[in-house]
């Protein structure tokens, strides 16, 4: 089973990159169709390392039932990996319920305190969620009237005759709080820290990490593209419940106490600059929202895994009582600071190149100008938590408890098996910071076709020169 | 070889009426045999008749099968217009006798445990199948009702077997009442609209007025005709009780637990998808004249039993009531289906598929069921399923997924059976009864994962060291079959001849 784990892995580094296949399964306009573009395929390696780390942390992990606990991480990988790789709309939808339902089997199996409930709030959450969107594609697949599922058709036919405005409305509407469940957009967010709280570490890593992007990578390459009508009308709705989420969720985790809450609610919180690199609509915003996605996948994986390993050394999650675990963990202290930069987005790591290029994409029109200040106080208030989570839990004055299980032998850095998916995870973040044009590049080729081609719509303002921008930019930092 | 088989086959079809429902009349003859068998047979071979009865149908299917594939006549009609057989109707009488395969599958474990005598069981599991399959084949009033009560009678009888439990016979009493007062309903519609469609003071009118066909003509020429209505209404009425929708599901939850429970495997998935057939086949037929006056009547309906089946079934802690109500919802978008088939008429081919996937995973729950009945088969609790996971990994693991094609789940054949039933509500314009599916799903989502819940989450440990007597390789066999089957349909719905 780990031999598997890792050759499955090995592939996805190895020949993926540019690869398109096509299997014809015939069932009713519904072919199984596999193929990777710009968009998806950052994506899909995403899935890759997220889910290397994850096999390889608990392969090595004392789980009950390891078998089935690796079992099942295996078909949410493979899941994954189908969604993205999916140009069948149906099939990106099957493969996504194939990942979700091993997230709530292993919640409710491997969960912490209080799974029963987390599990099935989650699961009637997301069931709810997965089902609109699916009545959003089944909508867009009947009015299109192409008769067929695959992405490809439905573009050319929509492009040949865009479906009347009002219908787009709906459908994107069904569309954007379908997915928005999924992705925790803010009032649907409450599943969300309950379940990462709970869930194990796998589970966590690979649900906050990967299939939480499911949603937004619906959203920028189906939902946005084709419904551009429908993405301009409910534009202000997107952008109010983003901001909800980076302000209004970014207060409630500087309010949290316990570690794995806190990573929740900032995952959830981060998801918000990813909706508004969406809503933006031009290339910019909506490549900096894939990059934003796939750092973020790294950093929170990172930082759930690490989170595991501190409770494992201190017997607790809840930061107030921890203190000073660096004089005994310097590795561990290390990788958590890191993880933590990372998110709160500092320059060298991926996630600064997300949320510069929203940033800047948010920027260039008077309309969204706006905008940016509110984000960027979320940058401050997510500097807050992270930092202050760090002195927390490594610096400071240890409680006298804890102050004892320090001096006792029981604490120990990290160990190897532990190190090397973090490690993993940082170089890749590291090389998405440094050299976000592997990504960005097959992106942008994708992404201007799609998001170039629409000339009606008040917000979009197509720079040529996007990038050189990033480019140019990272060339400074040099 | 296969050419002159089948020449033969056809020339046998085509001139002879009899020939056509060959099944029936072998399944009347098994029947039959099985009675006389039990009075032949000295008491030590007496085991011989479940096999019997079961390998017996086995039989009958190849031989339903075999006609269907060689000697098709799309929409012929036998004994002068009383029976018409369709590609639908073909498919049907398999289901049907797939459906009463399993049911004496799961009768003979029942009753080896409750011990009942045994063949009189299967006589009427038989001669209900049978009845079925005429009943959906039928194409004129009076087929239709005398099929249908012989299928009623013969359940009369199933319901209260267990004579010695008094949930068992409560049930029985209440499906008594309620069936003869539902019969009577829908023989009083099939009298008014003979005496409306038989009145020569109208045009159009025909001396043979219980005939699908002619009834058609009339009553597409006089839709506002106040008979007409109330007599298709009461027809409505008539079939609602049988498919347990709502306003008429009331005796569903007692029925279903007080029944034996492959009685109730046969009553809530067999019978029910023979209503919905004749309800099709009266729609798209007689009734497609009314169809503007029915589809906001059957959307109400509709609606009105997907939330009432799922509310319902909430909080529920008896397994059996628990599949009695959750049937009710299944009901509520197999309706959904047939209002959609009223506009597009490809969405009759949803339905079937929804039926036969609700078949396998309704099966696979009630085979589980059956193995866990102790003494008293009425009363399983949720509580009862306790830490199954550990006791007997096998029958959990069918349960498991039996309930989670129920609930939609994909990769199950539940989930594409929805995703259809879904596209042709969307086609159809049913954004409203849309809406309310989804919320039944997810609400269904709540139970159905709370059993599964029970089954494998459940925190207390004491009583695992029960001893679990273990499954025989045939159970292992059936069980399996139906597992993979319910996969198989969710990973490439192609396998069934359906869709096309």
């Amino acid at each position: 089973m780990a031999l598997y784990c890792q050759f499955e892995s090995s592939l996805i580094g190895g020949y993926n990159f540019e690869l398109r296949l096509a299997t014809g399964l015939e069932a009713v306009g519904i072919y199984l169709h596999l193929g990777l573009n710009g968009i998806s395929m950052p994506l899909f390696m995403l899935a890759g390392i997220v889910g290397f780390a994850a096999g390889m942390y608990a392969m090595f992990s004392k789980a009950e039932r390891p078998h089935l606990y690796l079992s099942l991480l295996l078909f949410m990988l493979g899941g994954l990996m189908g969604t993205f790789a999916s140009v069948d709309i149906f099939f990106f939808y099957f493969f996504h319920e194939f990942a979700l339902i091993p997230t709530f089997i292993m919640i409710g199996v491997w969960g912490g305190a209080g799974k029963r409930g987390a599990a099935i709030e989650m699961t009637i959450y997301l069931t709810l969620g997965a089902l609109l969107s699916l009545i959003g594609l089944i909508a867009l697949y009947v009015q299109s009237g192409a008769d067929s599922f695959s992405l490809i058709t439905l573009r050319e036919y929509l492009a040949a005759r865009p479906i009347a405005d009002t219908v787009q409305n709906n459908i994107f509407a069904l569309l954007l709080f379908g997915f928005g469940i999924l992705v925790s957009l803010f009032p649907f967010h409450s599943w969300a820290p309950k379940g990462y709280a709970t869930a194990p570490t796998g589970a966590a890593m690979l649900h906050a990490g990967v299939l939480k992007k499911f949603g937004l990578y619906g959203l920028l390459q189906i939902g946005a593209p084709l419904l551009p009508a429908g993405a301009a009308h409910w534009f202000p709705w997107i952008v109010w419940l983003a901001l909800g989420n980076i302000i209004i969720i970014g207060l409630i985790t500087m309010a949290q106490k316990d570690v794995k809450m806190m990573l929740g609610y900032s995952s959830v919180m981060h998801m918000g600059y990813a909706f508004l690199g969406i809503a933006t609509f031009s290339v910019v915003g909506v490549g900096g929202a894939l990059l934003m996605m796939i750092a973020h996948g790294l950093s929170v994986a990172l930082l759930f895994m690490l989170s595991t390993c501190i409770y494992h050394r201190s017997q607790t999650f809840d930061m107030s009582s921890m203190g000073g675990l660096a004089t005994k963990a310097p590795v561990l202290a290390a990788f958590f600071v890191a993880g933590t930069m990372a998110s709160i987005g500092l320059p060298g790591f991926g996630n600064f190149w997300g949320e510069f290029t929203i940033f800047a994409a948010l920027a260039e029109t008077e309309m969204t100008r706006w905008i940016v200040a509110p984000a960027a106080l979320g940058i401050i208030i997510s500097a807050i938590y992270g930092l202050r989570a760090v002195a927390n839990i490594f610096f400071g004055k240890p409680t006298e408890a804890f102050a004892d299980r320090i001096n006792s032998d029981e604490i120990v850095d990290l160990k190897i098996h532990e190190r090397f998916p973090a490690l993993i995870l940082i170089i890749a973040l590291i090389v998405v910071g440094i050299f976000p044009r592997l990504f960005s590049d097959a992106a942008n080729g994708e992404l201007s076709q799609l998001y170039t081609s629409r000339s009606t719509l008040p917000i979009i303002e197509i720079n040529a020169a996007v990038p050189k921008t990033v480019e140019a930019h990272k060339e400074v930092t040099h | 070889m296969n050419e002159l088989l089948a020449e033969f086959l056809r020339s046998f079809t085509v001139t002879n009426d009899w020939a056509a429902i060959t099944p029936e009349i072998m399944l009347a003859v098994l029947a039959l045999g099985l009675l006389g068998a039990e009075m032949v047979l000295p008491r030590s071979e007496q085991g011989l008749i479940p096999r019997l009865a079961i390998w017996g149908q086995v039989l009958v299917l190849v031989v339903t099968l075999g006609f269907s594939a060689y000697s098709t006549v799309e929409g012929q009609s036998f004994f002068s217009g009383m029976i018409v057989q369709t590609d639908v109707t073909q498919i049907m009488r398999a289901f049907f006798l797939v459906s009463s395969i399993l049911v004496c599958y799961l009768g003979k474990i029942y009753l080896l445990k409750q011990k009942l005598p045994r063949t009189e069981f299967f006589h009427l599991v038989i001669i209900i199948a049978a009845a079925m399959m005429l009943l959906v084949q039928s194409s004129n009033f009076v087929m239709l009702f005398v099929a249908l009560e012989v299928v009623t009678i013969a359940f009369y009888v199933l319901v209260a077997y267990c004579r010695t439990s008094s949930l068992s016979l409560e049930a029985g009493l209440k499906y008594l009442i309620l069936g003869a007062l539902s019969s009577s309903i829908l023989l009083f519609g099939i009298v008014l609209l003979y005496g409306v469609a038989g009145n020569p003071e109208l045009s159009f009118s025909s001396a043979d007025s219980l005939n699908f066909e002619a009834l058609k003509t009339f009553i597409a020429i006089h839709q506002d005709n106040v008979l007409v209505r109330i007599g298709a209404i009461l027809v409505f009425a008539g079939i609602c009780f049988k498919i347990g929708a709502v306003p008429f599901q009331i005796w569903v939850p007692d029925v279903y637990q007080g029944a034996p429970t492959p009685v109730t495997a046969y009553l809530a998935i067999a019978s029910k998808a023979a209503g919905f057939i004749v309800l099709l086949q009266l729609l798209t037929g007689p009734f497609i004249g009314l169809a503007s006056f029915m589809i906001p009547v059957l959307s109400f309906i509709a609606a009105a039993t997907i939330l009432f089946g799922n509310f319902a079934a909430v909080r529920q802690r008896n397994v059996k009531r628990l599949m009695g109500l959750s049937g009710i919802a299944h009901a509520g978008y197999l309706l959904v289906g047939v209002v959609a088939a009223l506009s597009i008429p490809e969405a009759k081919y949803a339905v079937i598929f929804y039926l036969v996937t609700y078949l396998l995973a309704s099966f696979a729950v009630f085979a589980v069921m059956s193995h866990m009945a102790g003494p008293d088969d009425a009363n399983q609790e949720l509580e009862d399923y306790e830490n199954l996971a550990r006791k007997r990994p096998f029958l959990s693991g069918v349960l498991a997924v039996g309930l989670g094609s129920l609930a939609g789940i994909p990769p199950l054949g539940g989930f594409i059976g929805k995703l259809f039933i879904f596209i042709a509500a969307y086609k159809a314009g049913l954004y409203g009864l849309l809406a309310i599916s989804v919320l039944g799903v997810v609400i269904s989502i709540y139970y159905y994962f709370g059993w599964v819940r029970v089954v494998y989450f459940s925190d207390s440990k004491d009583s695992a060291q029960e001893t679990a007597e273990s499954l025989c390789s045939c159970d292992r066999v059936v069980l399996g079959a139906l597992v993979v089957a319910t996969v198989l349909v969710g990973i490439f719905p192609g396998v069934l001849p359906i869709v096309q």
